[in-house]
């Protein structure tokens, strides 16, 4: 059994800030399987947020604070040994590979075989219901089809964490809550800790975990 | 590595230039220790200045630069603003997008080819319409006042122009100011003059500036096109150059100094201009006059761009025909027979230059574009990009006359022994080459979605496999293209290969424009034609690779 104390992502007094000005401020612990979302307006700086921890934050940002992983601060880790699963509002699929290469390229190397890696893509495609789905072209799938392997491409990678940036404000109502439900329950089953950014009402509800609000107290 | 990209780029770029300007104009004041300069005089400019017909060939290269600008401009200027968003205006763009690749000697020989008494236009015409059963004895080519000169200018600043503009628009609201300004009841050329031009003019200036250098002192365009007796400054300058007497350098350096003196004076004459017609334009605007009625500039505009692209294509069709022509003789429109002989006599002597071409522009152009890439990778990583002075570098060999400082060069070369080397002119070639992969790569490269690599990152993918697996494959298009771009600069050389190259390696460009003189009209037209072929191929091969590559993916294709 590990650590309780230690297990899951915690934001230990991470401050963000903009030629000086403060942007953010966020001290909070994210335990496996549970969600924490952060709303505000647009330009408060929830992406920033997440660029932060993922490890891409643009260097006009000063920032402090600790990301502590499993216990591990990974603040000084560059951003491909942190192991972020990330999801954007787009489902940023790489365009010139097929449905299967984009899976195939997530899968980490430890998987060795052409055959077995095409087979451990072809299950995470059955798993989000779009078996035979290898050898399409992305841009021909519809926009629940994409988010579904966006999200299996995320979770083939064997994130430590997830980064949902606003992930379902594109899709419509019905298909919304659909990949909605489908993203919580596949983050519990992996006891993934979450950090979504949205500002929908809805998406906090559903995602159930602690709720802050950033950027509300500007002048 | 990454960290010295930017500044390899700029020593590639301002050494050559820099030090060129040095071997120029030393040797301009009579010090070239190597033949024997060793003090400083006048006496070389006292040289050149006594030359017969000196002030009529400033002259004619001063007004070759100027006017060539102010048309081009004021076309580029009412083609958009009488046709921006039209069908017609997506039409002609698309027509003269690839004249951007053809060589200034490919277009000029077209141009010559229609236009000369003898050429396709006169034919057309006779003898039913004019009369002419023999060629006129009139002198449209080589004309004394460089209208022929001119116009062969023009017709290939106009596509640079128009698509540098075209590439400034989207950062100027053009829609919705034109729509404003129709609400106001303003005339559509007027409205876009008023209100959007001066933002377009203000981010295309260098681009104009290095069409006046350009224009000033074209040397392969005004050998083709221009006047004889006495011929443009850069002509002369040529030759002074290649006098096999030594002594003459000192005079042929002044008379680099006095061309660069030439450029900066038509430069300066420009800048006149444009004060002149910014005040003009505040004035009329302040006066409040609609000018609704502005079809007739409308129609100028695109009846005149309309010509410059089906002259100069037509003249390039002439040239191809003629490569295969039998027997043509005057006034018929076409050979009475066709015939390889032309090209199985020019074949075996065309290997060599066709080889010097392509290994040239190949490695010139491969070179540039790993640069280019690496500047802007590092230009990502740091979020900062070089921002004006970069393009004041990036622009310093277009602004800076090619005569004014590779005439240095090829002094630093010969006098240090280094001599006509293959390397020597890949390294000459890249200063041209690269400006030109920079500018057409760096917007794609720029917009290219960061999210794609954050994603690519949280996958666990390093820096290496992102750039290698994603970004490179996403933007493989836009890479091949900016390199049949750079490709084409290099095809184009003209000078800069001459003077490098020293007679012992010679391109297709060369060899065409020496055999211009000539005037075999099949012998001309093969080399002309392999001139525009190899840019041609370029950019084909840069459309179908992609295309083949990522057959299967619909988001990868042409928007």
């Amino acid at each position: 059994m590990p650590d309780e104390t230690h297990a899951g992502l915690r934001l230990d007094a991470v401050r963000i800030l903009l030629d000086g000005r403060e942007l953010l401020a966020v001290d909070s612990h994210v335990r496996p399987g549970e969600t924490l979302t952060v709303m505000g307006p647009s330009g408060s700086g929830k992406s920033t947020l997440l660029a932060y921890i993922g490890g891409f934050l643009d260097p006009v940002f000063q920032s402090s604070g600790r990301v502590l992983c499993g216990g591990r601060d990974i603040i000084a880790l560059p951003a491909q040994e942190r192991h972020a699963g990330i999801l954007f509002q787009d489902a940023l699929l790489f365009p010139h590979m097929s449905v299967g290469g984009n899976l195939v390229f997530a899968l980490p190397d430890s998987v060795k075989g052409k055959a077995a890696r095409r087979a451990r893509a072809e299950a995470a495609l059955a798993d989000v219901g779009l078996e035979d789905f290898f050898d399409r072209d992305p841009d021909t799938l519809s926009g629940g089809q994409k988010a579904r392997v966006a999200l299996a491409r995320v979770l083939l990678a064997e994130p430590n964490f997830l980064l949902l940036d606003e992930p379902f404000s594109k899709l419509d109502m019905r298909l919304r809550d659909q990949i909605r439900d489908l993203v919580f329950e596949r983050a519990l089953r992996s006891r993934l800790p979450v950090i979504l950014v949205t500002h929908d009402e809805a998406d906090a509800k559903a995602a159930g975990g602690t709720v802050i609000e950033i950027g509300t107290g500007a002048p | 590595m990454l960290r010295f990209a930017p500044a390899l780029a700029i020593a590639i770029l301002a050494l050559p230039v820099i030090g060129g300007l040095a071997g120029t104009v030393l040797p301009a004041f009579g010090y070239l220790p190597a033949l024997g300069g060793d003090s400083l005089s006048l006496e070389p400019f006292g040289e050149v200045l006594a030359q017969p017909g000196l002030a009529r060939s400033c002259a004619i290269a001063l007004a070759a630069g100027v006017v060539t600008a102010a048309v081009s401009v004021g076309l580029v200027a009412l083609f958009i603003g009488g046709w921006s968003q039209t069908r017609p205006f997506r039409v002609i763009q698309s027509l003269v997008s690839p004249l951007l690749a053809v060589p200034h000697a490919a277009a000029a020989f077209g141009l010559a080819f229609m236009i000369a008494p003898s050429g396709f236009l006169a034919r057309l015409f006779s003898p039913w319409a004019t009369g002419w059963t023999r060629p006129p004895d009139w002198l449209i080519v080589h004309d004394s006042l460089g209208l022929s000169l001119m116009a062969g200018l023009i017709v290939k600043e106009v596509p640079f122009l128009l698509l540098i503009a075209l590439a400034a628009l989207p950062q100027v609201p053009l829609a919705s100011a034109s729509r404003l300004s129709a609400s106001l009841g303003y005339g559509r050329v007027a409205g876009f003059l008023f209100t959007t031009w001066p933002a377009i003019y203000r981010q295309i200036r260098l681009a104009v500036f290095a069409v006046i250098a350009f224009a000033s002192s074209a040397v392969d365009v005004a050998v083709i096109l221009g006047p004889t007796t006495p011929a443009a400054l850069p002509v002369r300058l040529v030759e002074w150059m290649n006098d096999p007497d030594l002594s003459s350098r000192f005079m042929a350096s002044s008379g680099a100094v006095l061309q660069l003196g030439v450029t900066l004076a038509a430069l300066v004459i420009w800048l006149g201009l444009e004060k002149l017609c910014g005040m003009a334009m505040r004035r009329l605007a302040g006066r409040g006059r609609r000018y609704k009625a502005d079809m007739a500039p409308r129609l100028v505009a695109i009846v005149a761009m309309g010509l410059t692209t089906l002259i100069v294509f037509g003249g390039l069709a002439v040239l191809a025909l003629w490569s295969i022509s039998g027997l043509w003789q005057f006034p018929n429109v076409l050979p009475a027979s066709l015939s390889l002989r032309g090209w199985s006599q020019t074949l075996p002597r065309i290997g060599d230059p066709l080889v010097t071409t392509i290994t040239v522009g190949l490695a010139a152009t491969l070179l540039s574009a790993a640069i280019v890439i690496a500047s802007l990778e590092r230009e990502r990583e740091t979020g900062r990009s070089g921002g004006n002075r970069a393009l004041f570098f990036l622009y310093l060999p277009l602004l800076v006359p090619q005569a004014g400082f590779v005439f240095g060069l090829k002094l630093f070369l010969t006098h240090g022994g280094v001599g006509a080397t293959w390397t020597a002119l890949v390294l000459v070639h890249m200063v041209f080459v690269l400006p030109y992969v920079f500018l057409s790569l760096s917007a794609p490269w720029r917009a290219f979605d960061r999210r794609f690599e954050a994603i690519a990152a949280g996958l666990g993918k390093g820096r290496r496999t992102t750039f290698l697996a994603i970004r490179l494959p996403i933007l493989a298009r836009a890479v091949l293209t900016a390199m049949a771009v750079g490709f084409a600069v290099s095809v184009g050389q003209y000078l800069p290969t001459l003077l490098i190259g020293a007679g012992r390696l010679v391109t297709i460009t060369t060899e065409a424009v020496a055999l211009g003189a000539g005037g075999n009209r099949r012998v001309i037209g093969i080399y002309a034609f392999l001139q525009m072929l190899l840019p041609f191929l370029g950019f084909a091969l840069a459309a179908i690779v992609p295309a083949l590559l990522f057959r299967n993916r619909r988001a990868m294709k042409v928007a």
